[in-house]
């Protein structure tokens, strides 16, 4: 067994104070460390983007990244989404287009969604496709999520 | 129980309508309970040690450094688990292949790379793989056996490769032959994939001693039959075991079946009396969750000048891995049953092999048995209608069974039921489904970009499915003191919205608003009985149990609160969750007062019954255009007919069609489990393993139509998981072949960029 380090995680403006292994993944403390069950783990090889969490404005995908490689990042995870009772735009929009069925990569596609426009909120539709083809949804067919983020995209940008 | 009294006063005004998902906001919100969000104090985690190699003697296990690592508690080899009966059969359980049944650890033998040979239990997830890799295994290693559809011998020692042929027929086959105006022979086969959801598996179980109670968390799909099974094979039973299924990442059958890994956990929660959880990850999804679909065919058919089927004799070999599992004989039973589809086959005989070979073992995975056959079968109708010189729908056409038909015996059994297709007009869904693809236009379109070098085609494919499993749901609906109803069922939720769907249907026949209606699914500790969700047949069963039900309450309601109000139940009526009287005249009441005067009253239960499944139906139209440089196929148009009988929720529907759509599409193009030549797999990474993504899944039009309610139960309803899925490879493969002009040219499932290629430079 290899060292624990005292580090701390500033999850949706809240911070974490925890102890992990150098080795300990970042969605692994998240989820087990810090208790935030939102941020799903779906291949641990970074192909299927169900664990993506938004980390200083950049959509990551929490597998591929140490815990100890977070601190003193701003990380947001879906449970920062919605103002208290509010769902965020692209929450809402995700419910009003039936964009999930299982709901286990809705996370990953929130997360990603949200960071990819709020960095380049007139991101071409073609481009936008591209983004979304690097999360993997096996319920869809992503014509709804795919429809639900355009949707999102036009109420982020007003 | 009270007379159901005609529910002439409320309106219908749920059922029918695409109301919003009553499951959505959990899951927007991060709040889901998928199975690794569970966990408990002290909880240990349990890690498994797999095969490393395809067959071979297990001669020894040394766990000592393992052991020796601090943090591991225990590791548990085949003799900790002897005494543990293998994994029983659910479905087509044949008994000729009882002894081809998994054991939840291998003994002295291992058959699959990734088959479980030990486990470690650690206080830590990172702790258990340590120690699972430091577990030494002394394995001889033996030949493996790879292809399915060779000569047949021994498996290993006590074992043969094939342990039973499935054997369907009706007619007279051999007389069709020799009568024939020509015979049209393939051999086709369809590649090793599966339903792989998001979520991998996982399995928490947990007992309570001062309760003498063992729970089981992360149950899906099947909870009580696991209940009642798991319990026998560990000494319990079904009062002192509960399965709780929470969120469940997606099912598509291979998921919630008895796994070796559910066994165990339970068995060592129940030793240790620690709280013992296991998560798999993908590597050993990949190779240890269920497979589906392989299977080669060599189908041959009779046919009159015109191209009327006279018979069909199909002769195939289902590779199911290395285990019998718990569907034992059931895709290869249903690939044989269904293969005959929408057309009149006077005469049919299919010879089904069951092979064993050292891979995965198999199961169902979405459309089990038809994705397959439905694949042979339209590969065959686009032969015929080369061979007679006539086009593919018109070859379809001249074959389908007709409306003045219905109901139509076909003369097989399959699931334990036999298949008499209740209803259906599949000439009028094909015209339908050819208009929504613009059929004609299409053809002249496609005609002149042909002719300016483009390499386009179109196809269709057309399919009967089967739904409604019986043979019997049970509902219980209760109106709490609150005046909210809820509805307890014996089905799952694998995301499909079965809550909003059984909630629209409860709230017709009470009288409520479907959001007031909270819906119970997989808690065996609060419905002894349930079915569960698999056969497309929860929309079916337990949709009609719950309107059963539902009726039952409001007549009590409306009694007791006839009692209550002075009046007869007759004059009044439950209206948007307030029982009134007719006419609205005079005082009314909530369902929340009634429920308050008459505690414990308000609930009603009934069941439903069913001995025939029901038979939805389905057309698919699809355009693609190939790129000969590089063998890629890009779908530029893909139109879906399914008839349901009757849609609950028609967007609910609609999403069931596209997203095993996309699951049709990745088996057609993609997904592949491969093996080299020693049996070690090589798709066990999602970079091996292509799923489709939002750039490989085209926008798909989808007409859901109702000209067909089944006439087997009252509101007509048809299940509709599976006919997104069914055609998929068969209408892509007939699009490429028309794209070629070379008919017959796709003979294989997935149509990989390579085979195309060389396809190409045929032309």
């Amino acid at each position: 067994m290899t060292h624990k380090s005292a580090i701390t995680l500033t999850i949706n403006n809240r911070d974490h104070a925890i102890a992990v292994e150098p080795r300990r993944t970042l969605v692994d403390a998240i989820r087990e460390d810090c208790g935030q069950t939102g941020t799903h783990i779906g291949c641990e090889h970074g192909i299927c983007g169900a664990c993506t969490v938004i980390i200083d404005n950049e959509p990551v995908r929490s597998c591929l990244m140490f815990a100890v490689q977070a601190e003193g990042k701003k990380i947001r995870t879906v449970e920062g989404l919605a103002d208290g009772e509010t769902l965020h735009v692209m929450q809402q929009a995700f419910m009003d287009h039936h964009g999930l069925q299982c709901g286990f990569c809705t996370p990953g596609f929130l997360m990603l969604a949200v960071g990819v426009l709020e960095r380049e909120p007139d991101i071409s539709d073609d481009d936008l496709l591209d983004v979304l083809s690097s999360n993997l949804c096996r319920c869809t067919g992503y014509q709804n999520i795919i429809k639900a983020v355009r949707a999102a995209a036009q109420k982020m940008r007003k | 129980m009270g007379q159901p009294t005609k529910m002439t006063a409320s309106k219908q005004k749920f059922v029918g309508r695409s109301v919003a998902r009553l499951e959505d906001r959990p899951l927007l919100l991060g709040q889901g309970r998928f199975a690794a969000d569970i966990s408990f104090p002290g909880q240990w985690h349990m890690r498994v040690v797999r095969s490393p190699v395809a067959h071979g003697k297990l001669l020894g296990i040394d766990a000592s450094a393992a052991l020796a690592l601090p943090g591991v508690h225990a590791v548990w080899t085949y003799k900790d688990v002897a005494h543990i009966p293998p994994i029983p059969f659910r479905l087509t359980g044949l008994v000729e292949l009882e002894p081809y049944r998994q054991f939840i650890l291998a003994n002295d033998t291992v058959r699959y790379v990734g088959e479980p040979v030990a486990v470690i239990f650690a206080t830590d997830q990172y702790i258990a793989e340590d120690a699972a890799e430091m577990v030494e295994l002394n394995i001889e290693t033996l030949p493996p056996i790879l292809d399915a559809s060779g000569d047949t011998g021994p498996f290993d020692a006590e074992r043969a490769t094939e342990p039973s042929i499935i054997r369907k027929s009706f007619g007279d086959v051999d007389s069709a032959f020799k009568a024939a105006h020509d015979v049209v022979s393939l051999e086709l086969s369809v590649g090793r994939h599966s339903g792989v959801p998001m979520e991998t598996r996982g399995a928490i179980a947990r007992y309570d001693e001062a309760r003498d109670i063992l729970e089981m968390h992360g149950a899906a799909k099947v909870p009580w039959w696991n209940r009642d099974h798991i319990a026998q094979m560990i000494g319990r039973t079904r009062t002192n075991m509960h399965l709780l299924e929470g969120h469940v990442g997606g099912g598509f059958g291979i998921r919630g079946e008895i796994y070796p890994e559910d066994v165990l956990v339970c068995a060592a929660a129940l030793v240790f009396k620690k709280p013992i959880k296991w998560i798999e990850d993908r590597r050993e999804h990949l190779i240890s969750a269920n497979h589906s679909r392989q299977q080669q065919h060599r189908i041959r058919a009779a046919i009159d000048a015109d191209g009327h089927i006279l018979a069909i004799d199909d002769e195939f070999f289902h590779d199911n891995g290395a285990y019998m599992r718990t569907h034992a004989a059931t895709v290869p039973d249903l690939a044989a049953a269904m293969l005959p589809g929408p057309y009149r086959v006077p005469a049919y005989r299919a010879v089904g092999h069951i092979r064993l070979t050292n891979k995965t073992p198999c199961g169902t995975y979405r459309a089990p048995g038809r994705y397959e056959s439905t694949f042979i079968r339209e590969r065959l109708m686009d032969a015929i209608a080369a061979k007679v010189g006539v086009d593919g729908v018109e070859i379809r056409r001249r074959n389908l069974i007709a409306k003045a038909e219905m109901p139509y015996d076909l003369h097989l059994d399959t699931l334990g039921t036999h298949i008499v297709y209740d209803s259906g007009d599949y000439a009028l869904l094909l015209d339908k489904t050819l208009a929504l693809a613009g059929w004609p236009e299409l053809q002249a379109s496609l005609k002149k970009r042909r002719a300016a070098g483009e390499l386009l085609g179109a196809g269709v494919a057309m399919f009967v499915e089967k739904s409604g499993l019986g043979p019997s749901d049970t509902v219980r609906v209760d109106i709490m003191s609150d005046g909210k109803v809820e509805v307890v069922t014996g089905v799952a939720s694998i995301g499909q919205g079965v809550e909003t769907a059984m909630a629209q249907i409860a709230a017709d026949a009470l009288g409520v608003d479907y959001a007031s209606i909270n819906v119970v699914h997989g808690q065996t500790d609060r419905i002894d009985t349930g079915a569960g969700a698999f056969a497309s047949r929860v929309t079916v069963m337990c949709g009609e149990a719950t309107r059963l039900a539902s009726v039952k309450l409001r007549d009590k309601a409306l009694k007791l609160a006839a009692e209550l109000m002075q009046t007869d139940a007759a004059s009044l009526d439950i209206v948007n969750g307030e029982i009134v009287r007719t006419g609205r005249i005079g005082s009314s009441m909530t369902l929340a007062e009634l429920a308050q005067a008459w505690p414990g009253e308000l609930t009603a239960t009934d069941t439903f019954l069913s001995s025939h499944m029901v038979y939805p139906y389905g057309v698919h139209v699809c355009a693609v255009k190939v790129d000969a440089d590089t063998g890629a196929v890009a779908i530029e148009r893909y139109a879906i007919g399914y008839d349901v009988g009757k849609a609950v929720n028609p967007r609910l529907v609609e999403s069931q069609i596209a997203g095993g759509f996309a699951q049709g599409l990745g088996g057609a193009l993609l997904e592949e489990f491969v093996y080299d030549e020693n049996g070690e797999p090589l798709s066990v990474t999602f970079a091996d393993y292509l799923m489709p993504t939002s750039r490989e899944v085209p926008p798909v039009s989808i007409l859901v139509t109702e000209d067909a309610p089944s006439p087997l139960n009252p509101m007509g309803l048809k299940g509709a998981g599976e006919g997104g899925t069914n055609p998929v490879g068969a209408a892509i493969a007939s699009a490429i072949d028309d794209a070629l002009q070379q008919p017959g040219a796709i003979t294989d499932l997935p149509i990989s960029p390579q085979r195309l290629k060389a396809l190409c430079q045929k032309n």
